[in-house]
């Protein structure tokens, strides 16, 4: 198969994959009992209910919600919420999901910064005692998860010595992200320290690196020269997925430091039965997703030509 | 790995070795190398105490969870209360215990979920293949796709409304069980649910390898039924990246489970979980941080000692991965 082909085929897939996860997700939430106009504290009377439901278009039988649903879906509109009326999704989508991407991003270059160096020097070190204490400050950044590290932050930065404020969002430029940006970045930063690791070790066992030092090159250009490039190959892979994770998976940082992005939203949003902001996120998030792992894949080949395509 | 069958000869050869020699075989290789790897070996050893803790240690305690003494509220460490007192006068030591409990047990049971589906999707992708394969692996694809927290909460969701009222039959089960293990009965599944697609992979790509050996292809000319291929075969082959990949699935399962309690989706108090007691703990933790500090300290080791005993145990049974 050549490659525009493959290319092709592989944007396509995305839409038979979109759809299922669009119902599933329709399914789960219909099969779920409870309704969205339950949730206060007073009952609705059953007259308003009608008139609710009627008006947005829940008395319909669920297979004409589903196809009329996934129709305006396709047309941009993703519908009002129920627990803001006044507000469509597109629009609390629109508010909410730039501020977790500026977060997501700017951790990703911390987490690429600080992974690549701490896995580089590791395996230069290879079982020396930088490797040890590198490998472990790798494993702990797996084990420790980002709620706690945001309070650790908040509680020796903030409240301790007053240095970052304890809270909220100013956007990207702003002493405010330092603290949420630096704990979502730990768990990447130690993966890709693992990975970074394992793969420079490879690649500085190769036989081309020996060349390069046989020719008389010092460490320092034997590393930047030849062998960073082929080890950031898998790297680079593992960072597309890890990407739409720290994009989308910034719930606990979100709301521990009160960041008004999409996760804190999504929370909400199912306990209160708000099925069109389920349905947008879940969407949005597995559009994310779905595209940084075809990125990957399309990328591997270009970077690594030993890989030949399918 | 299993040593293939060898023929003749070279038999007789072998079991002349194996007189001199004491023979371990591979597990026993396997146990000697693990033994070697003093942070595994730590790491097990704290698993056990922490698994002491929270299976014969709850019954001999002087209060339960929920017990409350409104005289000694948010006290400091103390010997009476060596780990102090929570907001409602709870011993914070009793509560780490019991969410010991609910943590290892969400490490086991979702591990066990992952294995009833994961093994035999992956062999049935593996084994035989064709359209199974291809419709197996779509089903993976797809989930991959899902974004996972926000799925297994919505499992989560429509599970606890089907446990809700009333249940008969299977159902009752479920949910006597969900009410025992303070509401997780959702977490387990979902958590199952969405992780099973690399222990799935894993075992279908060893099967796909597996599945063209000579010895393989030898039992088959012998006529053995595909159940007895795949029992006495492909699975023991199988079963070393499966010990290590459920190892590994452990800890994430257990920061899942504290991820969703923090949350306050999770267990339903005044049943504790460590993830809960963090999320208790931050109002007040300027004033008292001795709340947030022991059960982050001890999520984060427990989780710690899985990845440890994980990496050694990769390292032990996997000859090839060896670094």
């Amino acid at each position: 198969m050549n490659r525009g082909a493959y290319i092709i085929r592989r944007v396509l897939l995305l839409i038979p994959t979109l759809l299922a996860i669009y119902t599933l997700t329709f399914l789960l939430i219909h099969a779920t009992p409870g309704g969205p106009w339950s949730q206060g504290e007073k009952p609705v009377p059953p007259l308003v209910l009608e008139r609710l439901n009627a008006a947005y278009g829940l008395d319909d039988p669920l297979w004409k919600q589903y196809v009329n649903y996934l129709g305006n879906a396709l047309q941009g509109d993703f519908g009002p919420s129920f627990a803001q009326r006044s507000r469509t999704v597109t629009d609390i989508i629109g508010q909410t999901f730039p501020v977790s991407l500026k977060l997501g991003l700017v951790a990703m270059v911390i987490a690429l910064v600080i992974g690549i160096t701490l896995g580089t020097i590791g395996a230069l070190k290879h079982n020396g005692f930088l490797d040890y204490v590198t490998s472990f400050v790798a494993i702990i950044g797996i084990s420790t998860p980002s709620y706690v590290v945001v309070s650790l932050l908040v509680l020796v930065l903030s409240s301790q010595f007053g240095w970052l404020p304890t809270g909220g969002w100013d956007g990207v430029v702003s002493t405010k992200i330092i603290i949420p940006a630096l704990a979502l970045s730990l768990y990447p930063s130690a993966v890709l320290a693992r990975y970074t690791r394992s793969s420079m070790l490879d690649v500085l066992n190769a036989d081309y690196i020996r060349t390069a030092r046989a020719k008389g090159l010092t460490q320092r250009m034997v590393v930047i020269r030849h062998a960073i490039r082929n080890a950031l190959i898998p790297v680079l892979t593992v960072s597309g997925v890890i990407l739409a994770d720290v994009i989308t998976g910034s719930f606990f940082v979100e709301s521990v430091y009160s960041v008004p992005g999409l996760g804190r939203y999504f929370v909400s949003s199912i306990s209160e039965r708000d099925y069109p902001v389920i349905l947008g996120t879940v969407l949005l998030f597995g559009f994310v997703i779905s595209v940084m792992n075809l990125i990957v894949d399309l990328l591997y080949p270009l970077l690594d030509p030993r890989i030949a395509t399918r | 790995m299993q040593a293939t069958p060898q023929v003749g000869t070279s038999v007789a050869a072998a079991q002349a070795v194996a007189r001199e020699t004491k023979v371990i075989g591979f597990w026993g290789s396997a146990w000697r190398q693990f033994r070697r790897n003093r942070l595994a070996v730590v790491s097990a050893c704290f698993i056990v105490l922490i698994a002491i803790a929270a299976v014969i240690v709850p019954p001999l305690l002087p209060q339960t969870y929920a017990h409350q003494d409104l005289s000694v509220t948010l006290q400091g460490p103390s010997w009476r209360h060596p780990m102090g007192t929570d907001d409602l006068g709870r011993d914070v030591l009793t509560r780490m215990i019991f969410g010991a409990r609910i943590s290892l047990t969400v490490g086991v049971v979702v591990q066990l979920v992952i294995l009833a589906i994961g093994v035999p999707m992956g062999l049935a992708a593996g084994y035989l293949g064709g359209k199974v394969d291809m419709l197996i692996m779509r089903l993976v694809d797809v989930l991959y796709a899902m974004p996972n927290l926000l799925f297994v909460i919505l499992i989560m969701t429509f599970l606890r409304g089907q446990l809700g009222d009333e249940p008969s039959g299977a159902l009752k089960v479920l949910s006597d069980l969900d009410s025992k293990t303070g509401g997780l009965v959702g977490v387990y599944i979902g958590l199952g649910l969405v992780s099973w697609l690399t222990v799935a992979r894993i075992v279908r790509a060893s099967t796909l390898s597996l599945k063209e050996k000579e010895y393989i292809e030898a039992a088959r000319g012998l006529g053995a039924p595909g159940s007895q291929i795949i029992r006495k075969h492909l699975l023991p082959n199988t079963i070393a990246p499966i010990v290590v990949a459920t190892t590994l699935g452990i800890p994430g399962a257990i920061l899942y489970e504290a991820g969703i309690s923090f949350l306050g989706l999770g267990v339903i108090p005044p049943m504790p979980s460590w993830g809960l007691m963090i999320s208790d703990a931050l109002p007040e933790m300027r004033s008292h941080p001795h709340l947030l500090i022991f059960p982050a300290l001890v999520l984060s080791l427990t989780v710690l000692a899985f990845n440890f005993i994980g990496d050694g145990l990769r390292d032990a049974l996997d000859p090839w991965m060896k670094r």
